[in-house]
């Protein structure tokens, strides 16, 4: 089966031809940016990350390297402090990429859980299939990369439970998620094998809601919230380093808390 | 500007002593090194920091100009936070590892008397300001500078807290909750920044002390010959 993490369909070669005078003036640009990188050092403020600046490049690698010093620090048996029900916002906050008039709904009769990667059974799951798994709870803090927090309550099965039921390999480095809303995300095995790390179907007792991830969502109480995909349509456990969304942009990769 | 240094001040025990012999400078080249690299560490954590805070601000309404920011949105800004945190906690780390056991930061800081507190303070709102001799802080000095070391080695552990809150969740507790520390660290940094502000300020009153911090000032003779 062809894995659902590659492109089903290369590009066709010829949208350089349409994009030709594009490039062209992209290349003066790059010759123009040239020239005044001499001023440009003077004024670091202007430099975005990501960019082919040496400084960017240097923090991009420090950011990397800042992905190992949490990994050292994450305790996988160190447990997030939970909270009495009373306090869980309804709903939870919307946040996305794109505004909640862009969402796109999923079909939760049609919608299946592809599976791809090291895990030795790669049959895709229904939603059917999940609920039949052991449900795990959990009241914990939502903490976003921005700096505003909140108060969530989450159920379904824990991703390790899943994990070991596919025969996942649990000594691989990274389990990948794609999504509905083309926000590709990753994160490290032993975050995925945390005991507060959920495949959430469920918000303060009642099924998901669209806007926050129906039918499937990962919630885990040791990272941002950037870290954590919504309508979750594909799993690959994999050695590869796949990155995410907002990392392709210049967040951290580990977003640990 | 004055460039001239008033060797006067500490003369030197000897005409033409082999270098190694001559009492060392006001500040050794190590702790010029430092103070530098704190400098550019603290302007990176401050400016970086203020664009973190614009992504969404603890004060209704307030925000940081984007031509104070370093980065041109959050992403950035926090690459550049989390890259500076190194410098100034490594650098910090050294300064004090070497200001503890060298006794510099007793010898320059202690002790401060409240009584000579009171008259420099009333003195500087008078606007006299006596710093003709490099050497000595008056007690307003020692105390800011305790002040502002405090805030930094706080300002390193209120931001470990924020960074990681669920490592650190007993620490967190204690300071009230993830957006009690996220407030702390604010007035970490509003700390450290009034400092800056009578800092510079003051070094430009009196260029004298910014050339030494460059130079290295006068001679100082060493504890041991002063008695």
């Amino acid at each position: 089966m062809k894995s659902p993490f590659r492109p089903k369909k290369l590009p066709d070669a010829a949208v350089l031809d349409d994009h030709r005078p594009l490039i062209r003036s992209l290349q003066r640009r790059g010759l123009l940016r040239g020239g005044l990188s001499l001023g440009a050092l003077t004024m670091l403020t202007g430099c975005d990350v990501g960019d082919s600046t040496s400084v960017g490049r240097a923090l991009l690698s420090v950011s990397r390297w800042n992905d190992r010093v949490q990994a050292a620090l994450f305790d996988p048996n160190k447990l997030a402090p939970t909270y009495p029900e009373s306090l869980i916002l309804k709903p939870p906050k919307f946040n996305a990429y794109y505004d909640i008039t862009k969402l796109k709904p999923v079909d939760g009769q049609t919608w299946k859980l592809e599976l791809a990667g090291l895990i030795a059974d790669k049959r895709p799951w229904t939603a059917a299939q999940l609920a039949a798994l052991p449900q795990r709870s959990m009241v914990i803090r939502h903490v976003c990369v921005e700096g505003w927090d909140y108060i969530g309550g989450w159920s379904g099965p824990t991703l390790r439970s899943f994990l070991e039921r596919v025969g996942a390999d649990l000594s691989a480095k990274y389990v990948a998620f794609k999504t509905a809303d083309d926000y590709p995300s990753s994160i490290d095995m032993a975050t995925a094998l945390h005991p507060q790390t959920l495949l959430a179907t469920e918000y303060a007792g009642e099924t998901l809601a669209d806007p926050f991830g129906f039918p499937l969502r990962l919630r885990m109480a040791t990272k941002l919230g950037y870290k954590n995909p919504k309508w979750i349509t594909a799993i690959e456990v994999t050695n590869q380093y796949s990155g995410g969304y907002w990392e392709s942009l210049g967040e951290n990769w580990f977003g640990g808390l | 500007m004055s460039t001239v240094i008033p060797e006067s001040v500490a003369p030197d025990l000897h005409p033409n002593p082999e270098p190694s012999m001559r009492a060392p400078r006001l500040h050794p080249l190590g702790v010029r090194v430092l103070h530098w690299t704190n400098a550019v560490a603290m302007i990176i954590m401050i400016t970086s920091g203020w664009g973190i805070y614009d992504d969404f601000v603890i004060f209704h309404g307030t925000h940081f100009s984007p031509v104070l920011r370093l980065g041109s949105w959050a992403a950035p800004s926090l690459l550049w936070h989390f890259a500076g945190m190194w410098l100034l906690a490594l650098n910090g780390l050294v300064y004090l590892l070497y200001g503890i056991m060298s006794g510099r930061l007793k010898q320059r800081l202690l002790p401060i008397r409240w009584q000579e507190l009171k008259v420099t303070i009333i003195d500087s709102l008078h606007f006299r300001i006596a710093h003709e001799d490099l050497t000595v802080y008056n007690a307003v000095q020692k105390l800011l500078y305790i002040v502002v070391i405090l805030a930094g080695i706080w300002q390193v552990a209120t931001g470990l807290f924020v960074w990681k809150p669920v490592q650190f969740s007993t620490e967190v507790a204690v300071l009230g909750g993830f957006q009690a520390v996220r407030l702390e660290h604010f007035i970490g940094m509003s700390v450290i920044v009034g400092f800056l502000v009578v800092h510079v300020a003051l070094s430009l009153l009196v260029p004298s002390t910014l050339w030494a911090m460059i130079s290295g000032g006068p001679r100082v003779p060493r504890p041991a010959a002063r008695s």
